[in-house]
């Protein structure tokens, strides 16, 4: 058991939580080509959920905050390393750096909730929520591929997308970050199997191609 | 596996939807003066009907919104999706042939358990059903 005695706010507990797919970590290792296919977690990145009306005023106001809020499904908000997913009409995920959390000195959720004051609607903390695998690389579109029934090419799906769908029968939020990198958020209890679903899916890459 | 189009987000899997039966069925006016038969069949008792069907759909791996959608029931083709509230619409529906004729030769099958409901509720909701169900019930 941890002393809870000596620990010191919440931030005393940093030290001893885990992420996720941290009991992975080695295994993502092992799994990964280099310059082929690579995945990573990313742990503990602050993330805020938002339900408000972006057509009314005080989703003006969150959209000022949050560095805009994306209008239609598939697209993606935000500035300054902070990133606005489309969840639906009124429903958005907030997704940046950790040190953006409040408890490290940022403001991002304060700020959000203070942004939305009484006005119908929530700014909800959901670090906790999901957590983020990082998968890029050459092969990375063909192992997602595998398991999700979009068109990831680059002409439907191009970066800067997120789309909220199924990869590998579970409900991700998959994100293309760049030509060849995508982050994923599986809610935390699917992380471990999303994650050995994606190192299976990566598997056959490490083999020499068969002509 | 159907395709079903959210209105929000595109054409998707039908594994990312839910099902949430038959639409168009208001809550009563005045529960409290429904006798238990009145209540069980609003509760329980729904139409089944062999042609287009409006249903209600949840798309709750995606935006989480709910949709109307009107649905053949035999061919599965999907004839129109449109928002809840709004009235059911027409699509190329003429005369409604006296409704029943077409449903018969089915529901004597099944029978017993509620024939004048799914009988009498069917009829306006049935355009000419026979006419497009040859045509592959596949997907």
């Amino acid at each position: 058991m941890a002393n809870t005695a000596a620990l010191n706010g919440i931030n005393g507990l940093r030290d001893i939580r885990r992420s996720p797919a941290s009991h992975l970590t080695a295994a993502l290792e092992a799994g990964s080509i280099e310059g082929t296919v690579v995945l990573q977690e990313g742990p503990f990145q602050t993330m805020a959920g938002i339900r408000v009306d972006p057509r009314s005023e005080e989703g003006a106001r969150v959209a000022a905050v949050a560095g805009g809020l994306p209008a239609r499904c598939g697209e993606v908000g935000g500035a300054d390393g902070v990133s606005v997913l489309w969840l639906g009409p009124s429903e958005f995920l907030v997704v940046a750096p950790e040190e953006a959390h409040d408890s490290l000195g940022g403001n991002l959720i304060g700020s959000l909730t203070a942004a939305l004051g009484g006005a119908p609607g929530q700014v909800v903390d959901l670090s906790a929520n999901r957590t983020t695998f990082e998968l890029s690389g050459a092969r990375a579109r063909a192992v997602l591929e595998k398991g999700c029934s979009l068109d990831l090419h680059p002409r439907s799906f191009p970066p800067g997308t997120a789309l909220n769908t199924e990869v590998g029968n579970i409900p991700v939020v998959l994100e293309k970050t760049g030509e060849e990198s995508f982050r994923l958020f599986p809610r935390a209890s699917f992380a471990d199997f999303l994650g050995r679903w994606l190192l299976d899916a990566m598997r056959e890459y490490a083999s020499p191609e068969v002509p | 596996m159907l395709l079903i189009s959210c209105p929000n987000c595109g054409s998707r899997d039908e594994t990312e939807f839910h099902y949430g039966g038959q639409a168009h069925v208001p809550y009563p006016e005045n529960p409290n003066e429904l006798d238990d038969r009145q209540w069980a069949e609003f509760l329980f008792y729904r139409d089944n009907t062999k042609g287009a069907f409006a249903e209600r759909w949840l798309h709750s791996t995606g935006c989480r919104q709910w949709f109307n959608m009107l649905r053949d029931t035999v061919t599965y083709e999907i004839q129109a999706v449109y928002p809840m509230g709004a009235a059911r619409p027409d699509k190329a529906a003429p005369a409604p042939e006296s409704g029943t004729a077409s449903t018969a030769p089915d529901s004597t099958t099944t029978g017993t358990a509620a024939p004048d409901i799914s009988g009498t509720s069917t009829a306006p909701a049935t355009p000419a059903a026979g006419t497009i169900a040859p045509e592959g019930a596949t997907k």
